[in-house]
Order: C-alpha cells, then structure tokens, then sequence
C-alpha cells in the first residue's frame, strides 16, 4: 500500500458518511455537542455557510450568522465528533466560492436568493 | 539506553481523541526491524544492538555487507542501525522488533534528517530582522555588521551567515504516540517530524535529560 491510501484509509476510520451535501451559501442547521458541568447536550447553530476548506477528515465549513447584532462566525470541522449532526434548511444562489462579501454587509443586502434546483 | 525502531515517514493527517479534538499527527511505517548484531562489552568493549531496516534487493548491496547481514540470517537491508543499551544478553541475531514495542500515550523521541533548502540567505538560517523594503532603502536582506574593524582585523569564528541549511539530522523530543497499529506496522505520533514523506525516521522511548 501507498503511504497516501494509508492515510486514507486512516481518515476513512473517522469519516462520516451521512453528512448531507453542503455547498456554499446555504443555510445550516449544525448541532454542537458542549460539556456543561459533566453533562453533554446538543446546542444548535444556524447560520449561512460563508466557506468550505480542506479535504478529506480535515473539511471544515465556516458558518455565519447574526447574534444580538453582531456578526458571529464559528468553523467546524464537519468530520468531528463534537458535530452531532447538520441539517440543510436552505439552499442559497451564490457566484462566489468564498462569501466574504457577506462581512461588509448589513441587513436586508445579506440576504441570499434561495435555488431549488439543489434537494435539501 | 533502549531500543527504539527504523521507519519511513508517510505524511500527516488528523485523528480525533475521545474529547473529540482533532489531533495533528504523523503518520510513520515503522519496522518490522531484525538484529543483526549483538554487542557486548567482551567483544566490542560496549554492549549495544544493532538493528537493520529496509529491504532491498540483493544486488543493492555489497558482498560485505551481505556477508554482515548473512550472520543474522536477516533478507538483505538498506539501513542499518545501533541501539546503546546495559545490557543486550536479551536479544538475539535474527530478533525482529515491532511497533507493539511502543504503546499509546508513550513519550518518543523522533530522529530524522531536516529538509535540505539549500544555500539559504541570513532570514531563513539564522532569523536575522530584515531591512526596511521601502523609503530609499537599498538594504533589505544584508547581514549587517559582521563585527568590528581594524582591532580584530577579521570576522570571528561562528559569526551567523548565509550557507546550506538544513538536510542534517534533527531530534524532536518528547512526542507522544497516538496510536499504533500492529497489523500494519504503522505509528501515529503527535505532532511534526524530521523529513519529507519517504524520509527514514528513527523512534526511540524519549531519553531522559537533566535531573528532573
């Protein structure tokens, strides 16, 4: 075996494969597992994908959303455990891989068209 | 003072350790390594065993060096390897030693040859600052002053300048092995090693330094 598929294969151990199929510019719903006082519970974070990144075990998608009126951007890993579960809500029409632009804007200029010709 | 294990380096990934974090770690084929000579202190004045790693073919190698390895009994090997110890009554010729030697959690040494980059500049080697890029400045990566003038009438010694940098061998201490699969001889320990993909690595249980 080549070191490249041992690696892969290594990845492949930790890999989700029921992850849905998430590009950029859609809405997300992503179930955060957090430690409170030695209990674990699912928080939820919704947001629109802004970016995806990387490959393999180490693909993470940038997640922004407006909280209190400030802008609040979290990266997760997808493969990680400590994600119980994404759910797409919203499949948005974008031009762009990277939704950066979305950062100087405020209101109702964030807003993104939906597309339907994606399934959720 | 222990037997390490000769391996190759195959590249980096990430692993995630039950808190769930993702763990940076590399991933290293390591062994299986036979003994191919055995000292002690009567007959080489010290005791230590000698190890080989990386078979290759017959006509790799030269008729002494088959005739080394042939002692052992051992397929022909590319690299061969000492492990100092107190005592190597223990081993024997034609011994193999596997990555099952190293545990999870275990605290290893890695040695290896750093990356060659060449005839590199005073940045890159020694970290010097560099100069001003803009307003006039015509001094942007020049080593300033290497030292004073008439009295001692020439450089001293050691003064940090530009030459090869790397491609030498490079000890990182105190990693942790992540994980070892037997099966396949494989060793994830955290963290960077020595070396491109394909470069030889040498694991060692991590030597203790100081009194602490």
């Amino acid at each position: 075996m080549h070191a490249q598929e041992i690696i892969r294969s290594i990845e492949a151990e930790q890999m989700k494969t029921n992850l849905p199929e998430i590009h950029v510019g859609d809405t997300v719903k992503v179930g955060v597992i957090i430690q409170e006082g030695g209990k674990e519970r699912t928080q939820p974070y919704e947001g629109v994908v802004i970016s995806k990144k990387g490959s393999g075990i180490n693909q993470n998608i940038t997640v922004r959303r407006i909280f209190q009126g400030v802008g609040v951007e979290r990266v997760f890993l997808i493969h990680s455990p400590r994600i119980e579960s994404i759910k797409v809500l919203r499949r948005g029409k974008v031009r762009r891989a990277k939704l950066y632009y979305l950062r100087d804007r405020v209101g109702k200029a964030t807003r993104l068209k939906q597309r339907f010709d994606r399934p959720l | 003072m222990s037997v390490g294990i000769l391996g190759t380096k195959l590249g980096m990934t990430q692993v995630f350790d039950e808190a769930g974090r993702a763990i940076p770690v590399t991933v290293i084929q390591a062994g299986p390594c036979t003994v191919t000579q055995v000292k002690t202190a009567q007959t080489d004045g010290y005791s230590a065993i000698q190890v080989g790693y990386g078979e290759v073919s017959q006509k790799a190698l030269n008729k002494p060096e088959l005739g080394h390895l042939a002692k052992s009994g051992a397929v022909p090997l590319r690299h061969l390897c000492e492990y100092r110890l107190e005592d190597s009554s223990q081993f024997e010729l034609g011994q193999q030693i596997k990555v099952d030697a190293f545990s999870p959690g275990q605290v290893v040494d890695v040695i290896g040859t750093s990356i060659g980059r060449g005839f590199a500049g005073y940045q890159k080697r020694h970290n010097f600052k560099r100069g001003p890029m803009a307003h006039g400045s015509k001094n942007h990566r020049l080593p300033g002053s290497t030292g004073a003038g008439t009295t001692p009438g020439r450089v001293y010694p050691g003064k940090r300048m530009a030459g090869r940098l790397g491609g030498t061998q490079t000890t990182v201490r105190k990693l942790t092995v992540v994980r070892v699969d037997a099966e396949r001889n494989l060793l994830l320990i955290k963290g960077t090693v020595p070396g491109k993909p394909g470069a030889l690595i040498n694991v060692m249980p991590a030597k203790k330094v100081g009194n602490k």
